[in-house]
């Protein structure tokens, strides 16, 4: 979608992603609610960047990335990464290609076996893939673990025993022993106490350096989003309403919703150098259950219309770059 | 429990729980002595027996134990109608009946768990099987079936294992499945997915470990209805058959004394009450223990 032709071929390419969830029924023999947590998804990914998704909680972030790993299976869409259309993988295709693509937890301590101690669990990926020889690769894991700050005699515990910057250390581990080229990171700081947060953002940033990985990084935290992103999509409701590159979002918020969500930004100056209201959106997000007709945004959006209830914008691309879905960008900005 | 006491073992593991362990009540010390000792006996029946348990002395029928005037040297608790010793025989019965109820636990409990997997892995039709024959199995009035499949197909040794072995699975299979459904759901279950593994890995390296306290409790709970059933099978004549014994069949034999040699069935009767009694002490004890909402 954003692939001109001058691009590298992009490494992950996402077209019309959508997940939709069945809900119990109401009424029994009643129909059966569909809840809409994620639709018409589309983006690429260029090998070595970081793309942010945003939005508040419940909007699909994480459904994102758990499509995105086949975690989940999508109710409609396409992946294809490295070229290689996943879509149609069977379960053994998918196991054999997870060695490429790793997942950051949010909550590492629930994402730790209890009952193994840290070293063996890293050492699990090199076991199922079959990397190395079988008695080199608790040493493989043990130095892995050591180049995230977890050395000595911290790689025989269990992970009860660790702190939460530690268990999210041995979490990064894990996925990175396997030496993968994307990895998900779901909210991967959000748990831990502000004064640990840098450290792992610093750590994810140099691993992304050492090994030229790619990130989808997911976050409503958009102090780090600054921080790691080189582009930001920000959801709605299930859908992408923005993706730019990191200074044009952060500094010129296009879609009302971003220019909610980033706020009163105080170097926020639109094109014509004019200072970005900001906007003030109305009530809460609607049910995902119940979306709204038209665009999702419509009944809090201040600048909302008929057209705007009755036709769902479409993200299409800015003049100055970046995609917005909004019927009336270009008048707002 | 078995996390905390690895944990333990290892040298900077916080404080072990393996203390707070030991401090059970009084009873379910007396429980846990008992079951020792029962254990013991089953393990060495044969070395401890102080006369076959099939060798008859016509001479000596129907003496009474150690505590009557008419008791006789050499047989402590006396002996049956064909001058059999009965600690012997009882020494060899309550072997018998542990090792058929310990048997038929275990199929019981390897039938429940892995149909109970494969039930929280498949879902939908497997599901929907598995669920059914747990239901229709729970509804069943098993000792009347058993008591209906021995009659048909007449006794065999392995047909009356099998059926032990069927007595309690469905509990298993409840319990497994419930318990593998909501750890499928934990991050480490996610997690090892992620990384690639295939479904056994993620089932017998993760899972089971994770879960297998409450399988165990309810092991220590299943086993004294197995024996239960078995001892009611042989006294009914449908399960262990002479001249092998089993507690039950050494019941049923006492029976027809119970007037004039009371201790012929009385004896065996209190092994087994104790016996199952001590067992469901300690399964409780161990739930409790195990399960942090009844804490
Ligand atoms: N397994 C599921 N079954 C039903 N609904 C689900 C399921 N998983 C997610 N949802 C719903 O889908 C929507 C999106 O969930 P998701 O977890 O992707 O949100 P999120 O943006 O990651 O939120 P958060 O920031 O709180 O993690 C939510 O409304 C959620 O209730
Ligand atoms: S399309 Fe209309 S309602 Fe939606 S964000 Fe744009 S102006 Fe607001
Ligand atoms: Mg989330």
């Amino acid at each position: 979608m954003n692939g001109t032709s001058h691009e590298p071929a992009p490494i992950l390419r996402v077209q019309g992603l959508a997940k939709r969830f069945p809900m119990p029924r109401e009424r029994l023999f009643g129909p059966r609610p569909m809840l809409t947590a994620v639709a018409d998804v589309s983006f690429d990914l260029t090998a070595g960047e970081t793309l942010a998704v945003v939005g508040e909680s419940g909007c699909g972030k994480s459904t994102v990335g758990n499509l995105v790993l086949n975690l989940l299976a999508p109710s409609a869409g396409a992946i294809a990464f490295e070229g290689e259309d996943l879509s149609h993988a069977n379960a053994a295709r998918w196991r054999a290609r997870r060695r490429d693509l790793q997942l950051i937890f949010q909550d590492s301590r629930g994402a730790l076996d209890p009952r193994l101690t840290i070293d063996r669990q890293v050492a699990e990926g090199l076991d199922i893939h079959r990397i190395g020889a079988p008695s080199d690769r608790l040493e493989k894991a043990r130095q892995m673990l050591d180049s995230v700050g977890l050395g000595g005699h911290l790689m025989g515990r269990y992970p009860h025993e660790l702190s939460g910057g530690q268990q999210q250390r041995a979490v990064i581990a894990r996925a990175l022993v396997l030496e993968p080229k994307l990895v998900v990171c779901d909210e991967p700081v959000a748990a831990l106490d502000v004064s640990v947060q840098a450290q792992v953002v610093n750590l994810l940033q140099d691993l992304q350096r050492t090994y030229g990985l790619t990130y989808l990084f997911i976050s409503h935290d958009l102090s780090v989003v600054r921080h790691v992103a080189d582009r930001v999509a920000v959801m709605y409701l299930g859908r992408f309403v923005e993706v730019a590159s990191r200074d044009a979002l952060f500094s010129q918020p296009a879609h009302p919703y971003s220019r909610a969500l980033i706020g009163a930004v105080p170097a926020a100056r639109s094109r014509h150098g004019r200072r970005v209201q900001p906007v003030a959106l109305h009530g809460e997000p609607p049910s995902p259950l119940f979306p709204p007709q038209g665009c999702a945004l419509n009944p809090r959006c201040p600048f909302a219309t008929d057209q705007c209830r009755q036709e769902r914008p479409d993200l299409r691309p800015l003049p100055g770059g970046g995609f917005v879905a909004c019927h009336h960008v270009e008048n707002l900005l | 429990m078995s996390a905390e006491t690895v944990a333990s073992a290892k040298p900077e593991a916080p404080a072990p729980r393996g203390e707070r362990f030991w401090r059970m009540p009084i009873l379910v010390w007396l429980a846990a002595g008992f079951l020792v000792l029962v254990a013991v006996i089953a393990t060495f029946a044969q070395v401890l027996m102080p006369y076959g348990y099939e060798d008859t002395n016509l001479l000596f029928r129907l003496k009474p134990p150690f505590w009557s005037s008419l008791s006789i040297e050499g047989h402590v608790l006396g002996t049956d109608k064909l001058g059999r010793d009965l600690l012997s025989r009882l020494l060899v019965a309550t072997q018998v009946s542990i090792a058929l109820a310990l048997l038929g636990t275990l199929i019981g409990a390897v039938l429940g768990t892995v149909l109970g997997v494969l039930a929280a892995h498949y879902g939908r039709l497997v599901d929907e099987i598995v669920m059914m024959l747990v239901d229709w199995q729970a509804a069943m009035p098993f000792l009347i079936i058993a008591l209906a499949v021995l009659a048909f197909f007449g006794n065999n040794f392995y047909l009356f294992l099998a059926l032990m072995g069927l007595a309690g699975w469905e509990t298993y299979a409840r319990l497994t499945r419930g318990l593998v459904l909501s750890a499928k759901e934990q991050g480490y279950a996610v997690a090892v997915r992620a990384l690639g593994a295939r479904p056994w890995r993620l089932y017998v390296r993760h899972i089971l470990p994770n879960v297998i306290g409450p399988l165990i409790v309810q092991l220590t709970l299943n086993f004294p209805q197995t024996i239960l059933l078995e001892t009611s099978l042989s006294f009914l004549g449908l399960g262990i058959q002479p001249p092998l014994t089993s507690l039950g069949q050494m019941l049923g034999e006492g029976r027809d004394y119970l007037l004039t040699s009371w201790w012929l069935a009385v004896i065996p009767g209190a092994v087994i009450f104790i016996t199952t009694l001590s067992m469901s002490l300690f399964g409780d004890w161990l739930r409790t223990r195990l399960d942090p909402t009844q804490r």
